[in-house]
């Protein structure tokens, strides 16, 4: 059993791999069950599990952070909707998807390089002015981008080949609202197996490296200003791909879906789950997409006005965040996590710090359980 | 010619009021090594408070005096609380508590007063001063402003340069081990240190708010200006933040002025990217400066 564990914990791609194609099962079971309200709903979960994703990776493993999430989302969003502007548009959504996250790219290279080769608050202040600025920019341009109300996207025909596998699949006419959450879970899927493998990899070493001490890491070797950027870059692309399947899923790109708070609360996501665990921001993310609801049907029975009852979930994910990061600083998965290890271990764990939390795929002090078991089994 | 100076004027008035809470950000920069992002919705809500108080037919300067009032507690009550029990944790901590506080005063302010905009009376005129037959760009209001932050600045320096307490905050915020040797009670000096950025911040609001319109959102790109304003000058210069509060002042009038309302915010941007890529220090920073 333990020699199994060990070999599990050594085979990287494998073991992201597996559990990918069971995420997807899941996804597919769960979608072929849901009606076309829920089937948006869940793709709504995925484009903010998606952004989320791309900040954990940032802030749980550089320990950077980023309030303008919400805004890289917008220019993956714009740029997904200047690309479907109606029917005939003839780009095919992947090349439509990567468009949209190498322009989101460009974004964060250009912003990543002015602030986050530093240290200290500039990353942070740079990408709340980036929140801040990008609504105004399509005001601005109000021929090109629509200003107020914004443009509309128009989702192209799912190609024939699409229904017929899902048709061949699944037994069941695969309708457009399902079509889209597949498209975003998809994505999700395939981002969080890159994110998964690069945090796992050189490159996450070296982001992890320098968050924990960025003179050790100088000392090491490694160049301070480049694991940064590239932190915040591969942060801010994910963040692109979640503004164009965002885009793809409302239909419609707006100054008013990205406004400080939509990068607030996916920071707050990301916080609930637990910094740095891509389990913990698909968590977050359930979280925001279902929370409100629940809560504001709270407000508007305690004879809250709708308008105030929804500033409720807000209100609940700052407390909540708060109290995560005074009493519980490594979030949900991380608090799971060591409980966990408490009770095989049967010793108490001392608590890391919030930056410690684990990382997606094996936490440091599985890792650490690990090299134990490895070294009391024959 | 007039547009010019009009524009100029605006500027200067504006840019008084991002020095303010450039200044506001410094100092708890200064003691406490994190950047307040809830400063604006503090500065928010202490507004609301005055606003309150004016709408249940009470005078501008009582819900003024107020505001500044309940800034002074919110601040002190903010670092006892929220930011004392992470100090010395790994400061991403510290920055996620204040955005934690940003996101709940906010909502509260929603739930509590509303979320449309209601308009903030000023104690003067908010027409353009006449001189001659020229109307020029510079409110009864905006002279108000700009005197009313020079007054606290004056208040800063006094209290800093010419008076014990202090000698003591700087001591503490200098070095916080060698000033508890040395019987400074530390914690008390960053409440208070805290405290006293909070009324700046809060009389910051005031000032945006007068005259014109304010909701929940209203201090959040002001926000991102104090923090602009105060990278100028460097981030640990109190002087550099006035300075840069008023540089950026006039670029954003004139960008505004000029261009179009809407991309001042992406101005601030752009002049952040452009200092933190050419001159991190800020730009009055010696270049041998380097921090790791």
């Amino acid at each position: 059993m333990t020699r199994l564990r060990s070999w599990w914990s050594e085979v990287t791609l494998l073991r992201h791999l597996v559990l990918a194609a069971a995420g997807l099962l899941v996804v597919v079971a769960v979608l072929e069950s849901a009606g076309d309200f829920r089937s948006l709903q869940l793709a709504s979960m995925a484009y903010l599990g998606l952004a989320a994703g791309g900040l954990t990776i940032l802030t749980g493993l550089n320990g950077q952070i980023s309030l303008g999430h919400g805004a890289l989302m917008a220019i993956g969003a714009y740029t997904t909707a200047l690309l479907l502007p109606d029917r005939e548009s003839s780009t095919p959504l992947a090349l439509v998807v990567l468009a949209a996250v190498g322009a989101t790219l460009a974004v964060g290279v250009a912003v990543g390089y002015a602030a986050a080769r530093l240290h200290g608050p500039y990353l942070a202040g740079a990408t709340l002015a980036l929140a801040v600025a990008v609504p105004g920019v399509a005001l601005f341009f109000k021929g090109r981008l629509g200003g107020e109300q914004g443009l509309r996207v128009v989702l192209p025909d799912i190609p024939e080949w699409v229904l017929d596998l899902a048709f061949f699949v699944t037994g069941q006419e695969l309708t457009r609202s399902r079509y889209v959450a597949y498209v975003a879970w998809l994505t999700l899927v395939v981002t969080f197996v890159l994110l998964a493998n690069l945090s796992r990899s050189r490159v996450g070493r070296r982001w992890r490296a320098v968050r924990d001490d960025a003179v050790a890491a100088e000392l090491a070797g490694i160049h301070l200003g480049r694991a940064r950027v590239s932190a915040f870059t591969v942060s801010a692309a994910a963040a692109g791909a979640a503004g164009a399947m965002m885009a793809i899923t409302v239909r419609l790109a707006a100054p008013s879906g990205f406004t400080l708070n939509l990068s607030l609360t996916l920071l707050t996501a990301v916080v609930l789950g637990g910094l740095g665990s891509l389990t913990g921001a698909i968590i977050g993310a359930a979280l925001l997409t279902f929370l409100p609801q629940v809560v504001t049907g709270w407000g508007t029975d305690a004879g809250l006005s709708d308008i105030r009852a929804a500033e409720l979930a807000p209100l609940v994910y700052g407390l909540v965040m708060i109290l995560v990061i005074l009493l519980a600083p490594s979030g949900i998965v991380g608090t799971l996590r060591r409980l966990a290890v408490r009770r095989t271990r049967g010793g108490p764990e001392p608590a890391p710090p919030a930056t410690d939390a684990a990382d997606p795929a094996a936490p440091s002090s599985s890792d650490a359980l690990t090299t134990t078991s490895k070294g009391t089994s024959p | 010619m007039q547009q010019l100076v009009n524009t100029a004027l605006s500027g200067l008035t504006l840019g008084m009021v991002y020095a303010a809470f450039a200044l506001a950000l410094v100092m708890i920069w200064r003691s406490t090594r994190v950047v307040n992002f809830a400063q604006a919705p503090m500065a928010m809500v202490t507004t609301f408070v005055a606003l309150a108080v004016i709408d249940a037919g009470h005078s501008y300067w009582l819900g003024f005096g107020l505001a500044l009032l309940s800034g002074l507690v919110l601040g002190a009550v903010v670092e006892r609380v929220v930011i004392r029990p992470v100090e010395g944790k790994p400061e991403i901590n510290a920055v996620i508590l204040t955005l934690g506080l940003f996101i709940v005063l906010h909502a509260l302010a929603s739930v509590v007063f509303g979320n449309r905009y209601r308009s903030f009376p000023a104690p003067f005129g908010v027409r353009g001063v006449e001189v001659g037959d020229t109307t020029l760009g510079i409110t009864g209001f905006g002279i108000f402003s700009i005197a009313a932050v020079l007054v606290v600045m004056a208040l800063l320096v006094l209290l800093f340069r010419v008076t014990d307490l202090g000698l003591r905050m700087r001591a503490a915020a200098y070095h916080q081990e060698v000033a508890r040797l040395l019987g400074v009670r530390v914690g008390r000096m960053l409440t208070l240190g805290w405290a006293l950025a909070s009324v700046v911040g809060s009389l910051a609001g005031l000032l945006i708010a007068g005259g014109s319109l304010v909701h929940p959102g209203f201090m959040d790109s002001i926000v991102v200006f104090g923090f602009v304003a105060a990278v100028l000058g460097g981030l640990d210069s109190p002087v550099g933040a006035v300075v840069g509060g008023l540089l950026l002042g006039l670029s954003l009038s004139f960008v505004s002025g000029y261009v179009g309302s809407q991309l001042v915010a992406l101005t601030a941007l752009a002049i952040l990217m452009l200092v933190l890529t050419l001159r991190p220090g800020g730009l009055f920073s010696q270049p041998a400066q380097r921090r790791v």
